[in-house]
């Protein structure tokens, strides 16, 4: 049994069912269905275009769909967008943080945004830039912050306020590979902490080591949905390439 | 779980206003214009001091005009650019909050700008304009301008053409406020009898009103994609 035929008899914490979302006449997702569950870590792959990045937005309630549905734990997007919001942190390829505020006055900034109790903000900042090796630059403006440095702290801002799901567009985007293997460790910690990932990349070696299913998505639809298990980099590529060729050449 | 309105309106106030404090961008670019604009009308408009009286209303409003729209442009291209705005409709947040706390700051900007604008004036063009009327209405046409500007600001970022195209967008919307805020200062500054031109603030204070609701109204389908 494929994944994509458990949807009906297994209970995800995030779910799709005949999403569309189209951009004018233009078709970007076509009745996707696509189901995960709690804990999952998942690796979101496709050609540019091919509508990762809108999906993620759909997810996080920053995009309306044009067609079909979208649960979240239990409650429906957009009509309990609120709700969910505060279920999600999500790290994008643009940083999301000001870059004229220090580290800790940017996630001060949102966890007040977030309603966290003030009583526990200092203890809880000073874990999480702890976490992100970024103490000591604590008070530094995020202006002066290498790419890697402001990825890490993004990071940070995701999971100011433990949400159970994390979403991340392109996270490697522009970091060099010290850095890549930073985030690899964030999000390894990330994962063994609970929470379900939903990671669109192109970069296949991490898709393949850190999640434990990788879904193609091309044009609009799944093009591939299976477990990384026995998968390396290389396999995965092969995977890729004709997934995405057999549908382009379609 | 959802963060109360006002904290969330007041955190955006209080991000922007320590942003500006740490980078003073705004309030500079704004302030500096300002200033140079109202040098070049004052050696333009070496006028006797009834026309000088007539025309001083023009020559603030169309600098406070000019200089806000500079402002809102920087204020919101800064929420666009990194995402920023993104990561705030994130938040368990009312989505007009978000509105609410970057019209407050804007106004505060520019309200700023127009209270430095006053003594200025009133040194370089020999003409008390530090009155208690005028500020009132300075008061109202800033609002209204800070809030229709908000919302078209938020529209226009997102285009190549912002820079452009804010002022082109929002000058025909918000002709109502330029006309009565430069009506009510030109009798003001003339001295005119005060029942004479109560109706100018009267109608600034109801087009204000009517701004707010209807950015209120649509800021939701604004920012959505």
């Amino acid at each position: 049994m494929t994944l994509n035929s458990e949807l009906e008899t297994r209970n995800f914490l995030i779910e799709t069912r005949a999403l569309v979302k189209a951009y004018g006449l233009l078709p970007v997702l076509r009745k996707l269905d696509l189901g995960i569950t709690r804990g999952e870590f998942v690796a979101l792959l496709g050609p540019n275009g091919s509508g990762k990045s809108t999906l993620l937005r759909l997810l996080a309630g920053l995009s309306k769909p044009t067609a079909g549905q979208i649960l979240i734990g239990g409650w429906t997007l957009p009509d309990e967008a609120a709700a969910v919001r505060a279920q999600i942190g999500m790290v994008s390829h643009k940083v999301l943080l000001y870059e004229n505020l220090s580290a800790r006055e940017n996630l001060r900034f949102f966890a007040r945004l977030y309603n966290l109790p003030p009583a526990g903000v200092d203890a809880r900042l000073a874990e999480l830039l702890e976490q992100v090796g970024l103490s000591r630059r604590a008070a530094d403006p995020v202006r002066t912050f290498s790419r890697g440095m402001q990825q890490r702290l993004s990071i940070a801002r995701a999971l100011l306020h433990n949400p159970d799901i994390l979403l991340l567009d392109e996270p490697y985007t522009g970091l060099d590979v010290d850095a890549s293997s930073v985030l690899d460790g964030l999000l390894r910690d990330a994962h063994a902490g609970g929470r379900t990932i939903l990671m669109t990349t192109h970069q296949l070696d991490s898709a393949a080591a850190l999640a434990g299913r990788v879904v193609i998505l091309s044009r609009g639809g799944i093009g591939y949905d299976a477990p990384t298990a026995g998968l390396d980099g290389a396999r995965l590529s092969a995977i890729y390439t004709e997934t995405t060729s057999m549908v382009s050449a379609r | 779980m959802k963060t109360p309105f006002l904290k969330a309106v007041l955190s955006i106030v209080r991000k922007d206003v320590q942003i500006e404090l740490r980078s003073r961008e705004l309030v500079s670019s704004m302030g500096l214009f300002a200033l140079l604009s109202i040098l070049i009308f004052s050696f333009a408009l070496e006028l006797d001091r009834s026309a000088r009286q007539e025309a001083i209303s023009g020559v603030l409003w169309v600098t406070v005009v000019f200089a806000s729209i500079l402002g809102l442009n920087r204020s919101l291209a800064m929420e666009r650019d990194q995402g920023n705005l993104d990561a705030m409709l994130l938040a368990p947040i009312d989505r007009v909050a978000i509105f609410f706390g970057k019209l407050a700051g804007n106004l505060v900007f520019a309200l700023v700008v127009g209270l430095l604008l006053l003594p200025i004036m009133t040194i370089l063009y020999n003409q008390n304009l530090l009155q208690p009327w005028l500020l009132v209405v300075l008061l109202l046409g800033t609002f209204g301008f800070a809030t229709v500007g908000t919302l078209l600001a938020m529209m226009t970022v997102q285009t190549r053409a912002r820079e452009s195209l804010l002022p082109i967008v929002m000058m025909p919307v918000a002709l109502p406020v330029l006309l009565a805020a430069v009506r009510a200062s030109t009798n003001i500054l003339t001295e005119t009898p005060i029942a004479d031109w109560i109706a100018w603030p009267q109608i600034l204070v109801v087009v204000d009103i009517i701004y707010l609701v209807a950015c209120y109204l649509l800021f939701e389908y604004v920012i959505e994609e």
